[in-house]
This record gives structure tokens, C-alpha cells and sequence, in this order.
């Protein structure tokens, strides 16, 4: 008899908080079949009221160590925390290691800390394709507080923003020069930019870097703040939390309602992006041929051709 | 296609620190297309059912090199208690023969020893994988 047999629904015992049902439900959801979308359909009307708090930066940054001891401290206060780590798939196998729990071992037997390790599965943007839905999943089983952790993110994985009420976003010191704080990208979708390492010695000076960026984009930036933490030996985690807490109050009045309208574009431009991939992919290798080889005589433009194409893809029938 | 990549649990209970074959089963099994849950060594037996729980696996390797496959029979009755027998359990590593049959009846599925080719580990662990991954993602009513 597993644990899932019994004559509540998978969905009926997710809502009251049941642990097993929530697993499996993720399991469902990332295999995005007929199923997974009556699921999805169903959860998203009870999502709404959990915090999420992303954290970015580069591979090795510190992301998981530091939401290990983030971690620490909300459970100190009692706050139950469901934690999303994705990690990347070999783009070779289509396998992965999900080794972020690594550095979250202390939780590891603690029923107040749920921890998902998700594989991104070829998405791009830092995160997995299903992360909304499970995000739905994880919210309306009753989780108040929601940690996303993105893959080692470089300068373009900005989804996170499209789901996280806060973003906190992650330096390991002496890995550019001021060049590199001042170009576009992940520094400047922060809520919270946090040195961490800041034990190592070019620790100060990411740290003015960052400052005199912040400085030089005016206005708009002055309400980021920059935290130095030592997550290894959990220093620096009072300034970092509370400039999380600062950040969330300006969002603790948005109903349940509201909150699934914010992230709803972001969900559906998701669902549309696999739905048109995948019509894509089932065409006939022969009607793509046809016009790669009316390219290839000249006959009609690049333009054309992708024009073509996206106009057979959106005729192919689920 | 049901549920497409197996996703494994590799982990170390016990007092044994030598975790190379670990990683390197681990390496074998995520070039066989499977997700892989690592963790590091000396994990007991309540953690090890609380990550195979959370994480909705179909399998649980156990990598044992110091004896440490003489309380596999343990976690086989935790697993049974979070009702997560479904779950199929290998172990790897040095394991006399002699001590085959108890861990069998216990219910571990496979056993791979010093011999052991990575054809044999990733056949053996697809096979059990897709077995329970099947069997789990369509039993009971999901809405």
C-alpha cells in the first residue's frame, strides 16, 4: 500500500498540508501532460498567499549556503519555509545532479523545512519551465514562506523577477572589476544585492563597486540595499533579513488574488512558449526541408521562411 | 511517455566517509538521462526518508564500503513506516555474500559489487526505475 492510496484525492490532501501528496503533485507537474494541466488548473485558483523570496548570483556565489542559514534563522523564529533549488540538466544526457541540499543538510530531517531539488530540464532563464506551477503547488499547500533559488545564474537569467517578491541577488568577491558592476543585467533586477564571502579580501572593494553603481543609476536604485555576509559562519544574517523584511512589507497587502494576477503572465507566456515548441518539434522533417531548401535557392527570405514556419507550427493539432 | 527522467536518491548512512564510488555512480546515472539527488556522507536513516519523501524519488542508492549495508534493513522499515515502500532500494559496494540474502529479504532490489560495470548499474537502476515511476505517476486520483 503506498502512502497515496486512499480515498482523498491527490489534490484534496495537498490542500490540508499533506507532505506526500505535495511531492508527488510536483512530480505530476513536471511531466506536463493531460494531467498535470487539470492539476495545474485546479491549484492555481489556491495559490496566492505565500511570500516568495528568490535568491540569484554566480555558480559557487554561496546561494545554497546562504539560504541554508537564512533558513536557520526563520526556523528560530518559528516560520515554516518551503524551499524551490533549481539546478541545471547536462544539455548532453538530459540528466542532472541536484546537489544543492548539499549545503542544506541541517534541514534535512526538520518537518517545518520543505526542499525541493528541480532540474531545469534545458529551460532557459534560471529557472525550470513547470516553476510556476509548482510554485502554485507549494503555495496552496499552506507554505507561508516560498525561497527560489535559481541555477548559477550569469548575466541574463532575470526570470526570477517574474516570481519573486523580493530578489536578492548574489557577489562573490574579486570576480569582475567595476566594469562589470556598472553592465547590464542580474545586478540590476536586485531588491537586496548581498556581498557573500565577504571573509575574503576583495570583499570591501565588490562592495564599493556595487555602492558606486548603485549611486550612478540615481533614483530608481536607491531603495536597493547591500548586505556583506559570511553565510559559512552565518554572519550578516540580521542585515539581511531584515532588509528581506523591509522589502516584503511593501508587498504584505496584496491579496491572494492580486498576487496570482502578477505572476499570471509570466505563467501563461511559459505554458504558450511549450506549447509552440512542441508543435514545432513534431512537424514533419520533410515540410521543414521544403523551406529550408527555398532558402537555400534563393527563393524566398530568412524572414519569410521563419514566417512560414510559425505559421505551420500554430496549424499543428495537440 | 510517463514522467520522463527517473530521479534517484545516492546517499551514504552510517559512519563511512569514503564517498568517491558515490560520486562517481552518481556522474554514471546522470549521463544515463536520470536526475540525480546527491548528498554527502553520514546521513541517518530519518534524513534519508525525509529527502526521498520531499523529493518524490523512484529510487534510493546506498553506497556502503565499511559495513555500513548491515543497517540498510533499518531504513527499509523507516521507508515502510512513511509509507514510501514503493520505493526501490539498491546498494552498492562491498557487501560479503553471505550477507546477500538478509539484505534481499529485507527488500532491497539489487546489489552491485566490486565488479560491478557501470552497463550493469545504470541497466539495473533504469529498469527498477521506470518500474516504480510507471506504477506511481498512475495509481490514485490526482483532482
Amino acid at each position: 500500500m503506498s502512502a497515496l492510496n486512499s480515498t482523498a484525492t491527490l489534490f484534496e490532501r495537498l490542500l490540508i498540508g499533506d507532505v506526500v501528496a505535495l511531492a508527488r503533485a510536483i512530480s505530476i507537474l513536471e511531466t506536463r501532460d493531460d494531467r498535470s494541466d487539470a492539476l495545474a488548473n485546479r491549484l492555481h485558483g489556491h495559490a496566492g498567499k505565500a511570500r516568495v523570496i528568490g535568491f540569484t548570483g554566480p555558480p559557487g556565489s554561496g546561494k545554497s549556503t546562504l539560504i541554508n542559514a537564512y533558513v536557520a534563522r526563520l526556523r528560530a523564529a518559528g516560520e515554516r519555509v518551503a524551499i524551490l533549488a533549481v539546478d541545471p540538466s547536462s544539455p548532453l544526457s538530459g540528466g542532472s545532479i541536484l546537489g544543492d541540499r548539499t549545503r542544506m543538510g541541517e534541514h534535512n530531517a526538520d518537518t517545518g523545512v520543505f526542499i525541493r531539488s528541480i532540474a531545469a530540464r534545458g529551460y532557459p532563464g534560471g529557472l525550470a519551465l513547470s516553476i510556476p506551477v509548482i510554485l502554485d503547488a507549494v503555495d496552496a499547500a499552506g507554505w507561508p514562506t516560498v525561497i527560489l533559488e535559481t541555477v548559477g545564474a550569469g548575466q541574463s537569467e532575470n526570470e526570477i523577477v517574474e516570481f519573486a517578491d523580493v530578489k536578492v541577488v548574489l557577489n562573490a568577491p574579486g570576480l569582475g572589476d567595476d566594469i562589470q558592476a556598472i553592465k547590464a543585467g542580474i545586478l540590476e533586477i536586485a531588491d537586496v544585492l548581498v556581498v557573500n564571502k565577504s571573509d575574503l579580501p576583495l570583499a570591501d572593494q565588490t562592495t564599493y563597486q556595487l555602492q558606486a553603481m548603485l549611486e550612478l543609476r540615481g533614483s530608481r536604485f536607491q531603495s536597493v540595499s547591500i548586505v556583506k555576509t559570511t553565510a559559512i559562519e552565518h554572519k550578516g544574517l540580521e542585515e539581511l533579513d531584515q532588509a528581506i523584511t523591509d522589502k516584503l512589507t511593501t508587498t504584505a497587502n496584496i491579496s491572494p488574488e492580486q498576487r496570482r494576477f502578477q505572476r499570471l503572465p509570466a505563467l501563461l507566456r511559459r505554458r504558450v512558449d511549450a506549447m509552440f515548441r512542441a508543435r514545432l518539434d513534431s512537424l514533419a522533417p520533410d515540410k521543414v526541408n521544403t523551406i529550408c531548401n527555398d532558402v537555400r535557392s534563393g527563393k524566398i527570405s530568412i524572414d519569410s521562411a521563419a514566417a512560414n514556419l510559425a505559421d505551420l507550427a500554430f496549424k499543428v493539432k495537440n | 511517455m510517463i514522467g520522463q527522467q527517473i530521479r534517484v536518491l545516492v546517499t551514504k548512512i552510517g559512519f563511512d566517509g569514503h564517498d568517491r564510488g558515490s560520486r562517481v555512480v552518481a556522474a554514471y546515472l546522470r549521463d544515463a538521462s536520470m536526475e540525480v539527488i546527491y548528498t554527502p556522507p553520514w546521513q541517518k536513516i530519518e534524513e534519508v526518508v525525509a529527502l526521498a519523501l520531499q523529493e518524490d524519488v523512484d529510487v534510493i542508492g546506498i553506497s556502503s564500503l565499511a559495513s555500513d549495508h548491515l543497517i540498510v534493513p533499518d531504513l527499509m522499515d523507516a521507508l515502510e513506516d512513511a509509507g514510501l515502500e514503493h520505493i526501490g532500494v539498491v546498494v552498492g559496494g562491498i557487501v560479503p555474500d553471505k550477507e546477500h540474502t538478509s539484505l534481499k529479504n529485507a527488500g532491497v532490489a539489487r546489489i552491485f559489487g566490486p565488479g560491478a560495470s557501470r552497463e550493469d548499474i545504470v541497466n539495473g537502476v533504469t529498469e527498477l526505475g521506470t518500474r516504480v515511476r510507471t506504477a506511481k505517476l498512475s495509481e490514485g486520483d490526482f483532482i
